[in-house]
């Protein structure tokens, strides 16, 4: 019955695509791409936490953030900063005037750790942190903006201002967070060396498997009741406040997990990339992660991979060859999804490639069977994989 | 203070509410008893749907008191006094277009309305079975799979209607439910509003009034935020203040 095969964790066709995905991530990325490379599409995937985050919010609930990297930068400052406390033992900084405290803040004349970096030197405090300082932060502005009905454009507008509002706290208080150059030189986990070409290659199948965690808790909300009830109040807010349900909730429900699918992102990215600054929180590459989205489509958390892995891929080759034309390409890729393919990639793909693979083989008797169901995030939900796959190689 | 509060299911008093100075319900008190069909008739801009909105917690009273069951409304959330019993129809269809007709229904169902209630809600057979039982009510029952957004204005209606019947509420508003109806949509839905009104408090404000004649238990007519009369519908058709300003001569 179709009802029920609607409330299925996977349809058959999503665990295809699932599985292309992990293909494409697991095995054909390791066996293509060198060392270097490889890291390279690590860290496009640790933006690929924040695009899955950004279909949830905007996609599905209408929700649009322009901050996201607010919660990428608070999770991966966290990480950078135990791994900074690690690689600021007395021995390696001996040469400080105070010896045992990272040199940023030596720099600036800091004798003493402040007490909020303490508890940063255990590892479980940081991993916790990673996730809920995120959640926190997006808990009280979830709070602050939605319990008083600030939707729409003045959600994005305000959430932009916190990435700026962010971005130049963080620069100022350089003695603190090490300001402008963020926070560098981070060496070992754990006295693991994270720096070697092994280490980068363990921690990309780290990611890996936590990006794909994210996708089965995003798919898992997006097929449970909740997934429905973000999609009727995009579009019919008061018909659900008066089917008895508290709307704010319910949006910072869903804006917190977005926060923390983030935070998790700038944690990997810290880990592989080796540090973390001011220039990942502010306005701009907030508004990148959601052109990731955009492009990948916004209503599938599959596109929204295959969006970031193209974009950054995209910006990569075409900064090293035309470093000045990647903003102009970036610009004119945003305004044609806007205006040609509002559902992005994965829009493309199941409403021009799909009924036109499917016509092809219409013949084969079984063939016949109707476009897929009608459930929005279901019927977008199909990745561009060739054009991945092309990105790939 | 009326002496027979506790009788009436909702109870307005003294409501008023100001618009920068303009009083669009002024004073109005008025009481619906269980089982009654109360409709609300007037001209454009008497205050009818205001009325509805300050009941349901839309829109925020200057003055006044609504007690629906002893609960006092006015200080209450929109969800809040949704779950307490009171439901509302709004005047142009408002489902979900791109949800299926089950899916618009099944969001209604009485249970997992929390955050994590809603997370872990399981569609089990009785949610199944109540959702086949009221879209057989709303004469939807073969369009179950199909999305909201192709559904005629009054299969929209109904399916709005079908929403707030699985919700069970005690007192059900309903603002215009049969505007823009064709005439035979429109015999079909008199014939399904009789049928839910039955054990139910209604509210409905229509500009029909064959309609109102067919299904009014008693009749309010608001005029300029006040009430001009109310009672029977012979009475009330016959009252030369109404004739003045709404019925015509």
């Amino acid at each position: 019955m179709q009802i029920d095969r609607k409330t299925r964790f996977l349809t058959r066709e999503e665990a295809i695509y699932f599985g292309l995905l992990a293909a494409v991530i697991f095995l054909i990325l390791p066996l293509a791409l060198d060392s270097f490379r490889l890291n390279l599409f690590g860290k496009y995937l640790t933006y690929a936490f924040v695009a899955i985050g950004l279909v949830l919010c905007w996609g599905a609930g209408g929700i649009l953030s322009l901050g996201q990297g607010v919660f990428f930068g608070l999770g991966g400052y966290a990480m950078a900063m135990f791994l900074k406390l690690e690689a600021s033992t007395p021995e390696a900084t001996a040469i400080q005037s105070t010896p045992g405290i990272p040199d940023f803040m030596d720099w600036n004349q800091i004798t003493a750790l402040p007490w909020w970096w303490e508890p940063f030197n255990s590892l479980a405090f940081s991993l916790i942190a990673v996730v809920i300082v995120p959640v926190a932060f997006a808990f009280i502005i979830g709070v602050a903006m939605f319990r008083r009905r600030v939707g729409g454009v003045y959600f994005a507008i305000i959430t932009q201002a916190i990435a700026a509002i962010l971005t130049i706290l963080i620069i100022g208080q350089q003695g603190f967070t090490g300001g402008v150059n963020g926070i560098t030189d981070l060496r070992t986990l754990k006295g693991w060396d994270i720096r070697t070409d092994e280490a980068k290659e363990i921690l990309y199948f780290v990611n890996a498997v936590l990006l794909f965690a994210c996708l089965f808790a995003a798919q898992y909300v997006r097929r449970s009741k909740l997934g429905r009830l973000l999609i009727a109040m995009r579009d019919q807010e008061d018909r659900v406040r008066f089917s008895g349900y508290d709307v704010a909730s319910f949006k910072i429900f869903v804006f917190c997990l977005g926060a923390a699918f983030a935070g998790i992102g700038g944690a990997m990215f810290t880990l592989q990339v080796g540090f973390m600054s001011p220039t990942l929180v502010g306005i701009v590459p907030s508004i990148e992660m959601v052109i990731f989205a955009a492009v990948g489509g916004r209503l599938s958390i599959l596109g929204a991979v295959y969006g970031t892995l193209l974009v950054n891929w995209a910006k990569t080759t075409l900064s090293e060859s035309f470093p000045e034309l990647w903003l102009l390409g970036l610009g004119a890729l945003f305004i044609a999804v806007v205006m040609f393919f509002p559902n992005g990639l994965a829009g493309l793909w199941s409403e021009q490639v799909m009924p036109r693979l499917r016509k092809l083989f219409a013949g084969r008797g079984a063939g016949a069977r109707p476009p897929a169901a009608p459930f929005p995030a279901n019927s977008a939900s199909a990745p561009d994989s060739p054009a991945a796959k092309a990105a790939a190689e | 203070m009326s002496i027979h509060q506790t009788s009436f299911v909702l109870s307005v008093e003294d409501l008023t509410v100001s618009f920068d100075g303009f009083k669009a319900v002024d004073g109005l008190t008025f009481y619906v008893e269980p089982n009654e069909c109360r409709v609300m008739i007037g001209p454009n801009g008497a205050g009818k749907t205001t009325v509805l909105d300050l009941i349901c917690g839309r829109t925020r009273a200057t003055s006044g008191s609504v007690r629906f069951k002893d609960q006092e409304l006015l200080s209450m959330r929109e969800d809040q006094i949704v779950l307490a019993g009171v439901g509302r129809k709004f005047q142009t269809p408002s489902v979900y277009e791109d949800l299926s007709v089950f899916e618009n229904l099944e969001l209604s169902f009485p249970r997992g309305h929390g955050v994590f209630g809603s997370l872990f809600f399981r569609r089990d057979a009785e949610v199944k079975d109540r959702i086949q039982e009221i879209a057989e009510t709303i004469f939807l029952a073969d369009l179950l799979d199909e999305k909201a957004a192709f559904l005629s204005h009054g299969q929209k209606q109904w399916l709005e209607i079908g929403m707030l019947l699985i919700q069970d509420p005690e007192l059900l508003m309903l603002d215009e439910p049969v505007a823009g109806m064709s005439v035979a949509e429109r015999k079909k839905t008199a014939e399904l509003l009789n049928r839910i009104i039955d054990h139910r408090s209604v509210i409905v404000i229509e500009h029909d009034m064959g309609f109102v004649e067919d299904i009014a238990t008693r009749v309010t007519v608001l005029h300029q935020g006040k009430t001009l009369s109310e009672g029977k519908m012979d009475k009330v058709k016959n009252d030369p203040k109404v004739i003045e300003v709404y019925l015509g001569h």
